[in-house]
C-alpha cells in the first residue's frame, strides 16, 4: 500500500487543529460580548486549511521578495465586520457568534468521526476477525 | 487569578466578570430607594469596567475581565422632605442614584452573557471528551 496512514488520516488531522482554533476564537467573541471596544475575531477556514495543507502562501526565495500574509500552518485571524455597529465600539454580534460556533462544533465532530472510522478499519484490518 | 492558557480559563474569566456586575447589580438594587442626609453620603450607582484580557500562551483566546467598579457619574436627586429624620437643616434629603428600570436590564444581560459562555464552554468540554476518546 502506498498511501501511508498520515495520508488519509493528515487533512482531518489539520482541520481538527483549525476547528479548534476556530472555537478558541468564536468562544473569545461570546465571552468579550459586553466589552467595550473588543473586535470580534474569526478565521477564514478554507484559506487556513489550504495553507495548513501546503498550498496558499507563496514561497520567498530572494531576501527582496515580500512575504505573503501567512506560511503553511500559520493562523491568521481576521475581525469580522458588524452587521451594526454598536455605540460601545464592540462588533459581537451574539446571533452570528453562536451560528457559527453551533456550525463549527458540528464540522469538528465530522472530522473526528471520520478520524475514528479510519482507526476502527484499521483496527479491523490488523484483528483480521 | 493567573495567566489564560486555555478554554477554561476562559470562562473563569469571563463568568467571574459577569458575577461581579450581578454584585454591583444586586448592591444597587439594594440601595435603590435609599435617601441620605447630603449629596456627599448619597448613595451612588457602581458598575464594572470590562477589559478584554489577550491569552499570552493561545493567540487564539481572549477573555474578558473586570478591572475596576466605578461609580456613575450622577448627581443625586434632592427632595424637599422636611418631616424625614435624616434631612439637612434646610429639609432636604438627597436621593441614591440608582434607575431600578437600569439595573433590571443589566441584570438580565449579564445572566443572559454568563449563561452563554457557560454554554459554549460545557460544548468545548464535551468536543474534548470526545477527542480525548479517539480511536475507542
Amino acid at each position: 500500500m502506498a498511501a501511508s496512514f498520515m495520508d488519509s488520516i493528515g487533512v482531518h488531522a489539520e482541520a481538527l487543529k483549525l476547528r479548534e482554533q476556530r472555537n478558541n476564537l468564536l468562544l473569545s467573541n461570546i465571552a468579550n460580548a459586553a466589552t467595550p471596544n473588543y473586535k470580534a475575531r474569526d478565521l477564514d477556514f478554507e484559506a487556513a486549511l489550504q495553507s495548513a495543507t501546503g498550498g496558499g502562501a507563496m514561497r520567498v526565495s530572494d531576501p527582496r521578495h515580500i512575504a505573503t500574509s501567512a506560511g503553511p500552518g500559520v493562523m491568521t485571524p481576521g475581525y469580522r465586520v458588524p452587521v451594526m455597529p454598536s455605540a460601545d465600539g464592540n462588533t459581537v454580534d451574539m446571533a452570528v457568534e453562536q451560528m457559527a460556533f453551533a456550525e463549527n462544533t458540528v464540522r469538528y465532530q465530522a472530522s473526528l468521526d471520520l478520524i475514528n472510522r479510519r482507526i476502527s478499519g484499521l483496527m479491523t484490518a490488523i484483528k483480521g476477525e | 487569578m493567573s495567566d489564560v492558557n486555555n478554554v477554561f480559563d476562559v470562562g473563569l474569566w469571563a463568568m467571574s466578570a459577569q458575577m461581579v456586575r450581578m454584585n454591583t447589580v444586586a448592591s444597587n438594587l439594594a440601595n435603590a430607594g435609599t435617601v441620605s442626609g447630603s449629596a456627599e453620603t448619597a448613595y451612588r450607582a457602581i458598575r464594572p469596567v470590562f477589559e478584554t484580557v489577550y491569552s499570552q500562551e493561545v493567540d487564539s483566546l481572549a477573555t474578558a475581565s473586570a478591572t475596576s467598579v466605578e461609580m456613575l457619574d450622577r448627581e443625586p436627586e434632592k427632595m424637599f422632605r422636611p418631616d424625614h429624620p435624616a434631612a439637612d437643616a434646610e429639609g432636604f434629603v438627597y436621593k441614591s442614584t440608582v434607575n431600578p428600570e437600569e439595573e433590571m436590564v443589566e441584570m438580565m444581560e449579564a445572566s443572559r452573557q454568563y449563561q452563554n459562555t457557560l454554554e459554549a464552554i460545557s460544548t468545548m468540554r464535551e468536543l474534548m471528551v470526545r477527542t480525548v476518546n479517539m480511536g475507542k
